[in-house]
């Protein structure tokens, strides 16, 4: 029996019963934008930049399910124009200043602006205050980064067993919180080796101590990026 | 002020008294804030978490979500003034300032005896009663002239809500047009009885003949909705979705009020159709007011042996309801949120598929449909296939309640039967010079006089019940700008495009309406208008740009008018130079 | 010989990295001197730009006198250019974003040591301090980014060519950099 296909792009994708539209592209080799998509955790399909076109309608790839004879389409220059004000707004959102970053070069998000083309915010900053938490011995959380994806929510909760972390507010508004009376991470059951520590896309949980190790092209994402690691071209492979 | 008021309920007493049910998480939260004056201090929520064996972020992060829960203090009178756009201009915001200066209290501060605080909501649904606001929940309408003297009064009186004058907190029906729907007056369980014995085949048969469409928005048919209920395997839920949200609409109010039989029959009969034992009303917390009359009427159900056991006298026809009271979250009218906030979490939306329909409140098959909805299945059912196939239009069968405000002479609730023209509509309740009207409130279509001839239809102009006229005197940026900034206020935040992409309108909106918009606005709101449609997660951000995007191609003259030719700082240069001013000694 | 595109350049809140980046161009200047002139800039020490093809400003907008110039830069510039990350997010000044600059300036001013006269000066001459730093775009409207902290010199390189035979800038994929 011959494996359902769907087109991406004019290319014939073959996939498994069940299987999301960007899973099988991953697993065929082809790149589509993300940033809070993770092989390991369900699809959560917030960021909304993996969108693509089925049969002609806007859909998240992560959450929606490959289906045989769909024609997907994702290098589409109006779908990069929404994919880059996505980026834009999660950079406005935040404050982001890469140049001083210790999760410059391994940045889902960094990586994501390079591949698209994005050379500003575009938008007015919001400039948020938002104060980091250095109350943990090895832990630094810089929440001025957080892009609101939940991975460490959801690798706290359901790896970690601990549930470390949870979001709060609404809107804009919306952000991460600890699992704490005080607020503080130390008072959390939060340690270096949870499974939490390592999801984080972007410079929010960063261990205290280790900044800055690689030098500027020697760096993950210099070395492989998201993009080069799906299509299988990174310097390493 | 737990310490100092003997009587009041502990947290564990109020744990105990929802069962220590999770499910119950906002119901929970929404006590235990009425018993520490107004707010949810940090001990409490790691009491209530220690209480549920839930981890204390999470319970946090509930309480966080909704904008009628606060984690800081506010005042024991909390005061909260609409703030919707027909509340505006019939004086809301005059209101608020007078309030503040009155109380001695700056908006959104609270006074320093911890009295009062006072800041703005979204619409409270009274906009046939503006301006109106809540205090500790409880709605006061019209607060204006001696209306306003008696509620600074009560508050520096320190009188609790219950001794408040009646006639201030007394809630008109507004009903201007009683069509059949409102005319009726149905036994309880007359409509139910006429279909209790009736084989399933049979009442599918009525209800696809009926054509019956909900009335909350998308118009998705009854009988498909509910066949697919009945036919997924599990207990099935029945939920009647009163979280009537949608600015300018309040038709479900007036149901809740004086037909709340006829809604709680019909929730019976699909219930009675689907097999399902459990029955919910989401009921906005805006419409706290009405609670205690509806489990006034469900208790006479239950005496009736319309609710409970072997109903009617059937053993193994087994179904309740239970109101659940929202905490302002206007997102939460989706119908997935809904589900999201009545299982005690926060308000955000599911994805779809699967659809409520199979797999909904806790993983149960679940019939989710508007209050009016259930009203009109109860007619349905009481008054028969023939009756109902008189009214409205082919493919937009039945009545429809409008909630008419803003610039009419007669603002209040409207019957009328589907096919109705925007004209007629405006006649009948007294519309002059009108220069646009809102149907179906900020999500749906600002409509132009050139359209005024559309009929209210699913075909046509379709509308979940709101009609807010506004008239040559107003500025549709006023209006466009209040809808954008509702949008922003309610967005539950998961998604990028709704999260960011509603605020950053705001912005460019806002300087639209003060003249400072130029070209590079109104590309940025194009491309927000396509952003927020294609990309976003639920309805509301995909609806969102309704507002601007009519009015920027339906109102052109309006709009070139506002134009600044040239291009205009994102901010207010003087006011970001003035803080270090202040410290150079420039300015006082 | 068609006319010289003229070039201005500025530094607002920034630290001259980017125009030092832009030197990187090294022995590649000649050719673009061939074709380009340059009107305010290091180079020229020129105080006010004339009527120019091109104006590229680092940095971000930090206080009223940068707004002065940058307003003047835009309305004497066809096309403006906003280089580095100061100029494009307000990059290192920007992180006293987070603090009120009143508190910033009576902490500077009356609190660190060895300060005798324990007040915020005053001096018409020093231009007063926005609330926050800004970057460029949300002040003046901004036709093109170069970003990176600084970009690197083939940025500035293919940007300059592309603009100066009349294509459509498009920074090569190397090229855009945040850092
Ligand atoms: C943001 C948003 C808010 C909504 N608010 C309401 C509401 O307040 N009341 C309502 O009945 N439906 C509301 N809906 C529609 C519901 O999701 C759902 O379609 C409806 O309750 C189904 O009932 P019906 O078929 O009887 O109309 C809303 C939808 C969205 C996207
Ligand atoms: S988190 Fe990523 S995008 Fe944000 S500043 Fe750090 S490297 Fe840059
Ligand atoms: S801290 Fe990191 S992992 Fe957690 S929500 Fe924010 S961006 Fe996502
Ligand atoms: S569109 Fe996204 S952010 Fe907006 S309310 Fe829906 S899920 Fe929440």
């Amino acid at each position: 029996m011959t494996r359902p296909t769907f087109t991406l792009d004019g290319v014939a994708i073959s996939f498994d019963e069940g299987q999301t539209i960007i899973e099988a592209a991953r697993k065929a080799g082809v790149f589509i934008p993300f940033l809070c998509a993770h092989p390991e955790f369900p699809a959560h399909g917030s960021c909304r930049v993996c969108t693509v076109l089925v049969n002609g309608r806007a859909m998240a790839s992560c959450t929606t399910k490959a289906a045989d004879g769909q024609v997907v389409e994702s290098n589409t220059a109006a779908l990069t124009r929404d994919r880059q004000a996505l980026v834009q707004m999660l950079f406005v959102e935040g404050n982001h200043f890469c140049p001083g970053c210790e999760k410059s070069g391994a940045c889902t998000l960094q990586s994501l602006g390079k591949d698209l083309a994005v050379t500003s915010a575009g938008f007015a900053h919001e400039s948020p205050t938002r104060p980091v938490d250095a109350s943990h011995p090895d832990i630094l959380l810089d929440f001025n980064r957080c892009i609101l994806c939940e991975l460490c929510v959801r690798a706290s909760s359901d790896v970690d067993k601990k549930d470390v972390f949870a979001l709060s507010g609404r809107g804009l508004d919306k952000h991460l919180i600890v699992n704490a009376e005080s607020g503080r991470l130390a008072d959390t059951g939060m340690a270096t080796t949870d499974k939490a520590m390592s999801v984080c896309p972007v410079g929010v949980i960063l261990w205290k101590r280790r900044g800055f190790a690689d030098p500027i092209g020697k760096r993950p994402h210099d070395v492989e990026s998201p993009r080069q690691r799906v299509e299988g071209k990174g310097k390493t492979s | 002020m737990r310490a100092d008021s003997p009587g009041v309920r502990s947290t564990s007493d109020i744990l105990d008294a929802h069962r220590g049910d999770p499910t119950r998480l906002v119901q929970i939260l929404r006590d235990a804030q009425r018993e520490c004056g107004n707010w949810l201090p940090a001990r409490v929520i790691t009491e209530i978490a220690a209480g549920l064996g839930l981890p204390r972020a999470r319970v946090e992060g509930v309480a966080g979500f909704y904008a009628f829960l606060h984690l800081s203090p506010v005042g024991r009178f909390r005061v909260l003034v609409s703030d919707n756009i027909t509340d505006q201009f019939a004086g809301s915001r005059e209101v608020a300032g007078a309030l503040c200066r009155r109380l001695g209290v700056k908006r959104g501060r609270v006074r320093s005896d911890g009295r009062v605080s006072v800041d703005f909501t979204s619409c409270t649904g009274l906009c046939d009663q503006a301006p109106a606001i809540l205090v500790n929940g409880q709605a006061v309408p019209r607060v204006t002239g001696m209306r306003l003297d008696a509620v600074v009064r009560c508050i520096e009186a320190n009188l609790p809500l219950e001794e408040w004058p009646q006639d201030l907190l007394r809630v008109d029906d507004g009903v201007r047009q009683a069509g059949p729907v409102l005319s009726a007056t149905l036994a309880p369980g007359e409509a139910l009885k006429k279909m209790l014995h009736e084989p399933a085949e049979r009442v599918l048969a009525v209800l696809e003949g009926s054509k019956l469409r909900g009335r909350g928005g998308a118009g998705f048919s009854v009988a498909t909705k509910w066949n697919t209920c009945r036919l997924a395997p599990n207990d099935c839920v029945v939920v009647c979705n009163a979280d009537e949200g949608e600015p300018g609409t309040f038709k479900d109010r007036l149901l809740l009020m004086r037909h709340a039989d006829h809604v709680f029959e019909g929730m019976t009969i699909a219930a009675r159709f689907t097999g399902a034992t459990a029955g919910f009303v989401y009921l906005r917390g805006e419409y706290e007011f009405l609670a205690p009359h509806l489990r006034e009427v469900l208790h006479q159900r239950r005496a009736a042996k319309l609710l409970g056991t072997s109903i009617a006298g059937e053993r193994g026809f087994d179904f309740d309801i239970d109101v659940h009271l929202g905490a302002g979250a206007y997102v939460c009218g989706e119908e997935t949120a809904l589900l999201e906030s009545l299982e005690g979490k926060r308000g955000v939306p599911r994805h779809k598929p699967p659809f409520p329909v199979t797999h909904g409140y806790l993983g149960r098959p679940t019939v989710v449909n508007n209050v009016e909805t259930f009203a009109d299945a109860a007619w349905l059912f009481a008054n028969g296939l023939d009756a109902w196939g008189a009214l409205g239009t082919p493919q937009s069968s039945g009545t429809k309640l409008l909630s008419v405000a803003g610039d009419v002479e007669r603002p209040g609730i409207y019957e009328v039967p589907w096919g109705t023209t925007l004209r007629e509509v405006l006649t009948l309740a007294g519309a002059e010079r009108t220069k646009a009207v809102q149907v179906g409130g900020p999500s749906a279509e600002l409509v132009p006089p050139s359209m005024f001839d559309r009929r209210l239809a699913f075909e046509d102009l379709p509308c979940a019940g709101a009609i807010a006229v506004f008239n040559d005197s107003r500025d549709l940026l006023d209006v466009v700008v209040n809808y954008a900034h509702f949008f922003a206020h309610e967005s539950c935040g998961f998604c990028t495009p709704c999260r960011v992409g509603t605020h950053v309108a705001t912005r460019s909106l806002d300087k639209l309406r003060r003249g400072q918009g130029s070209q590079s606005e109104l590309n940025e709101l194009n491309t927000l208008t396509r952003l927020l449609r294609d990309t976003s997660h639920c309805g509301l951000g995909a609806t969102a740009p309704n507002g601007w995007r009519h009015y920027l191609d339906r109102f052109q003259d309006d709009l070139q008018r506002r134009l600044s030719v040239e291009f205009q700082p994102a901010f207010d240069v003087e006011k970001a130079l003035a803080a270090a001013r202040v410290a150079r000694g420039d300015e006082p | 010989m068609t006319a010289k595109v003229r070039v201005a350049t500025t530094s607002l809140a920034g630290c001259f990295g980017c125009h030092m980046s832009f030197l990187d161009i090294d022995e590649r200047i000649l050719p673009l001197l061939d074709k380009v002139t340059f009107d305010r800039s290091p180079l020229t020490d020129l105080k006010h730009a004339g009527p120019c093809d091109v104006g590229l400003v680092e940095g971000g907008v930090c206080n009223e006198d940068n707004l002065h110039v940058l307003r003047e830069f835009r309305k004497q510039c066809k096309v403006l250019v906003a280089v580095g990350a100061c100029a494009i997010n307000g990059g290192l000044p920007a992180q006293r974003n987070q603090f009120d600059v009143g508190d910033l300036l009576r902490h500077v001013y009356f609190e660190e040591p060895g300060l005798t006269r324990r007040v915020v000066p005053d001096d018409p001459e020093l231009p007063a301090l926005f609330d926050k730093v800004r970057p460029i775009h949300e002040l003046v409207k901004v036709d093109y980014f170069l970003p990176g902290c600084p970009p690197p010199a083939d940025a500035f390189w293919a940007f300059l060519s592309d603009l100066l035979e009349g294509r459509d800038p498009r920074l090569p994929p190397g090229a855009i950099r945040y850092d």
